[in-house]
């Protein structure tokens, strides 16, 4: 288990003050000065031996994200966005960040701006949080109160402004490019890339769109040492992480813990097991709505990080692990996540926009058996032809949780359609 | 998605900021680039739908001159986004998440609860998607607050506490701080 003294997020619960005080003394702002006068190069040389990778689901190593900025400002100022647009059924970590340490956050935006050459950062927060954005405004006030942001933030002789831009209700804006495109104040539709947003993003400009605890680790990493936080965590997998547990635990959480944790560890430890004991498991989904549930079986076993859940076929997400024990009608509980994708996509591709409401359909029949087994196959293929074929990730993320249903719950499938033509034919 | 056909959105005889509101509009357009002040669209209708209770077309028209925007663009915005209401609601609105975490603790019943509560005056009802707090599900946002970790009964006291004119205290309905597993944090115990 990860010690007290490496988690980075040490009010993560609230039980203490997050002002700024009282995040001082608990070592946010502390030396900031100073990284930042190691320079650019150096910082993000830093981030990228930290072995960071995104923490917004993708996975993308920040540090090199970091890199592909322009080197020097020319005509069109540098922007930096973090994505606080937290929307993926299963995540409420950002959430926490932004309500009970937002200074950790605000400080890494001076950094993470500072180190991609930007004078402006604006932070974008899914309109339903208005309390945690209230906060995070206050946060931001305070700091530019204490000479922290503005003109000459921290003594750096680098001007850096800081802004929190509210949404109103729309998962598709976690996309990156449709959060710029909602930022710019037009509907949340995803941009063709390229031009990828370090070379034409926000109003056309250099941009860098990070998650929020990817922004909100960064200081932390730099004060500790790359090697500090590499040594967390199993290689290529580095670091501490935020897990949300919910769904059918005797005691759901938020946690921080080390990356590559067992996941009947992580489970038992912190969320008081699984209701009615491990063997009441039926399946986990380990990375978010978007992710391919796993069967018990894998789940004695699997590790949590990105290459582990990766190898069996799903992924880490954004450490979203939703639990369902053996009382769980499976096949509702991923139609709902196809209801969800077909309420979300924002209709801009012919696939997805569809796909997405094809795909419920025909899930819901699924749930009572309304189908022929051949049906099965048919869904698995529109699966297939909506994955890939869109501009974003919203056609992939709706066709993987029914193959990951197909690939582990195909028999449960049959037999639902089995009974009930059978119940026809009997009647 | 798109939650209405603009067409659809009734005008009203007047809509006109109040002093409070319009200032903090301009405050709003202030933090975007000259030229950028599209970029405050969705802030700004928020304010009216804070002010209004909703967004009438006739708010919608007054928006887009006061951000220089086609009326259209502004109609696309209000019936892109699932937060703004399109016709006068209750005064208490109740979001009920049902996707998949919230679901599978109980979503149902609490749906089911909030309809029958909801009579058009005091409570309305929404069905939403996932509202962001998956570990303290079920999760009701009512206006700008989140009740979590909601049953039958607990749910009930809220609602009869706002019918009451009180305001209960958000968060957790049981006993519990915030994220935290309930019964006290598994990490975090050393000072």
């Amino acid at each position: 288990m990860l010690a007290d003294k490496d988690r980075i997020f040490t009010n993560l619960y609230g039980f203490h003050d997050w002002r700024l005080p009282a995040a001082r003394a608990r070592g946010a702002w502390d030396g900031t000065k100073a990284i930042l006068e190691r320079g650019p190069d150096a910082i993000i040389d830093e981030m990228k031996k930290s072995g960071l990778r995104g923490r917004g689901g993708a996975g993308f190593p920040t540090g090199l994200k970091w890199s592909f900025m322009p080197k020097e400002v020319k005509d069109r100022p540098h922007y930096l966005v973090v994505n606080a647009d937290e929307s993926e059924p299963g995540t409420c970590k950002d959430r926490d960040i932004m309500r009970h340490d937002p200074h950790l956050l605000v400080e890494g935006c001076l950094i993470a701006g500072f180190a991609m050459r930007a004078n402006a950062g604006y932070i974008y927060v899914r309109g339903e949080f208005y309390n945690e954005a209230q906060t995070l405004i206050a946060a931001i006030k305070e700091a530019y109160d204490a000479g922290l942001l503005g003109k000459n933030a921290c003594g750096s002789g680098w001007d850096f402004d800081l802004y929190v831009h509210r949404g109103a209700g729309a998962y598709i804006c976690g996309e990156e490019t449709a959060l710029l495109e909602s930022l710019e104040g037009k509907k949340g539709m995803p941009r063709l890339k390229p031009p990828f947003p370090a070379g034409s993003g926000l109003y056309g400009c250099p941009s860098t769109v990070n998650n929020v605890e990817s922004i909100a680790v960064a200081p932390t990493i730099l004060r500790r040492g790359a090697a500090w936080f590499a040594g967390i965590g199993r290689p290529n997998n580095t670091g501490t992480k935020l897990f949300c547990i919910s769904g059918h635990v005797n005691k759901p959480c938020n946690v921080e813990e080390e990356m590559g944790i067992p996941l009947r560890e992580l489970i038992d430890r912190h969320a008081g097991g699984v209701r009615g004991g491990w063997d009441n498991l039926l399946a986990v989904i380990p990375g978010g709505a978007s992710v391919p549930l796993l069967p018990k079986s894998i789940c004695d076993t699997v590790l949590v990080d990105f290459d582990s859940l990766r190898d069996q076929k799903s992924g880490l997400g954004t450490a979203a692990v939703i639990v369902m024990d053996k009382s769980t009608d499976i096949v509702k509980a991923i139609a709902r996540l196809s209801q969800f994708y077909k309420h979300e996509s924002c209709g801009q591709c012919t696939p997805c926009r569809e796909g997405t409401g094809w795909m419920w359909r025909v899930m819901e029949r699924m749930v009572v058996g309304n189908a022929r087994i051949d049906e099965i196959d048919a869904l698995e293929d529109v699966t297939r032809q909506v994955e890939g074929h869109t501009i974003c990730a919203l056609g992939d993320a709706a066709a993987w949780p029914i193959q990951g249903l197909i690939r582990h719950f195909r028999p449960e499938m049959e037999r639902r359609i089995r009974a009930r033509t059978e119940k026809l034919a009997a009647e | 998605m798109i939650t209405a056909d603009p067409m659809d959105v009734p005008y009203v005889e007047e809509f006109r900021f109040l002093p409070e509101y319009l200032e903090k509009a301009k405050a709003l357009i202030a933090n975007y680039p000259p030229g950028r002040q599209a970029s405050a669209v969705i802030g700004v209708l928020d304010l009216v739908q804070r002010q209004e209770g909703w967004l009438s077309r006739t708010a919608m028209d007054e928006v887009a001159k006061l951000l220089d925007m086609a009326p259209i663009r502004v109609y696309e915005i209000a019936t892109f986004y699932t937060m703004f209401q399109l016709k006068p609601k209750g005064k208490y609105l109740l979001q009920v998440c049902t996707t998949t975490p919230c679901w599978l603790r109980g979503s149902d019943a609490i749906m089911k609860a909030c309809e029958h509560a909801a009579d058009g005056k005091t409570f309305s009802v929404q069905e939403v998607e996932c509202l962001g707090a998956c570990v303290n599900a079920p999760v009701v946002q009512i206006n700008d607050d989140f009740y979590e970790d909601l049953d039958e009964a607990s749910l009930q006291k809220v609602l009869d506490a706002f019918r009451r004119g009180e305001t209960p205290k958000p968060g957790p309905q049981v006993d519990r701080q915030t994220s935290a597993p309930e019964g006290g944090p598994t990490t975090l115990r050393s000072e």
